[in-house]
């Protein structure tokens, strides 16, 4: 069944999962920036990630005929070191214009603290200044409940922010009220032991409907399942959902979502 | 929405073993010699959610390890979660 993995940091992935993926169906992967697991040392670190994710990661995907499109940002993780994250967000508009750009993200927050508030306003201020969409990190566990109502008071403050470009990834039972209320998207990671697992995801989707959200892997480095969404397509049939109802969550609103970039090009199939 | 019976078809035998599996990790911490410790408070905390006819059960678990807080911290001194919050209103 064909899906979008919209949120895979393939950098941290092996050649044989872009295999698996593409067999799976998937129709398009999207990469947002992340933390590498460690902090870079400079700047010029960031350069050399970002044109991997625009130029090398493109290419990798292609010779499995998968389209890659891609996220750029300095993550909330490495956001407590506001001059190193002043030097990043001053060279991303030299790869804004990269043709597989979506926006700016995975942007937010990760302990909560007062820097990583400055760095978070300073790239919606970049997505703003640039129309670009905004694909939003919410903290783990403990801190994601405060976290999230801390984005999205962060989010609402700024006039120019339309919610239903915005992307408010990772929720959960307890944050996902408050993110599709405001008018956001809501997005659902499916990982092994934190965040949503399938079935609590598709739970969701039971209590607060199909509309503005999508699930995803968020496959890296960690603990996670690069065919995560395609287990979720299983559940799905198993609970006897409907064929277009399960196409809408993997597929077509993935496409609505991204199709308000102006790189997007939706697939031919 | 599938009805009760199919629910439980689905889910009984696996929602069962995960809770023998809970039951085993609270044998496991009693078993085991150490200082109290906020996760397991939290933990039983927890449990305490569970059991009645609500609908909202998972949203009350996350809710009881989250940090009730509002305002920013001064400083991350740390980049990681552990899972339950470690401060104190009073």
């Amino acid at each position: 069944m064909r899906y979008i993995e919209p949120h895979g940091h393939m950098v941290s992935r092996t050649t044989d999962d872009y295999k698996s993926m593409v067999m799976a169906g998937c129709q398009i992967v999207c990469e947002p920036a992340f933390w590498a697991g460690f902090d870079r040392s400079s700047a010029q670190g960031f350069y050399d990630y970002f044109c991997q994710l625009t130029q090398h990661e493109p290419k990798r995907a292609s010779l499995f005929g998968l389209p890659h499109y891609t996220w750029l940002c300095i993550n909330p993780k490495e956001s407590e070191d506001v001059k190193l994250a002043e030097e990043v967000l001053s060279i991303i508009p030299e790869f804004m214009q990269s043709p597989n750009v979506l926006g700016i993200g995975e942007i937010g927050l990760n302990k909560n603290s007062k820097n990583e508030i400055l760095v978070l306003e300073k790239h919606i201020d970049l997505a703003a200044s640039n129309d670009q969409l905004i694909l939003v990190h919410t903290p783990h566990l403990e801190d994601k409940r405060k976290g999230t109502q801390l984005i999205l008071d962060i989010l609402k403050a700024d006039s120019r922010i339309k919610p239903e470009r915005c992307i408010i990834d990772h929720v959960e039972e307890h944050t996902v009220k408050m993110v599709l209320d405001d008018g956001f998207w809501a997005g659902m990671t499916l990982y092994p032991e934190t965040k949503c697992t399938s079935n609590r995801a598709i739970d969701i989707l039971e209590v607060y409907g199909n509309e503005r959200i999508w699930m995803n892997s968020a496959c890296d480095w960690g603990s996670s399942v690069p065919l995560a969404v395609p287990n979720a397509i299983q559940e799905m049939r198993r609970r006897g959902k409907d064929p277009n109802y399960i196409d809408k969550i993997v597929y077509q609103n993935p496409i609505g979502f991204m199709s308000q970039s102006p790189r997007f090009v939706e697939p031919k199939s | 929405m599938n009805n009760r019976k199919e629910i439980l078809d689905l889910y009984f035998l696996d929602a069962r073993s995960r809770l023998i599996d809970i039951a085993a990790f609270m044998d496991r911490v009693n078993r085991s010699e150490g200082q109290a410790d906020f996760r397991y408070s939290q933990f039983l905390e927890a449990l305490n959610e569970l059991g009645g006819t609500s609908s909202n059960q998972a949203e009350k678990v996350l809710l009881t390890f989250s940090d009730p807080t509002e305002d920013p911290i001064p400083k991350a001194t740390t980049k990681a979660a552990c899972g339950a919050w470690p401060g104190s209103i009073n």
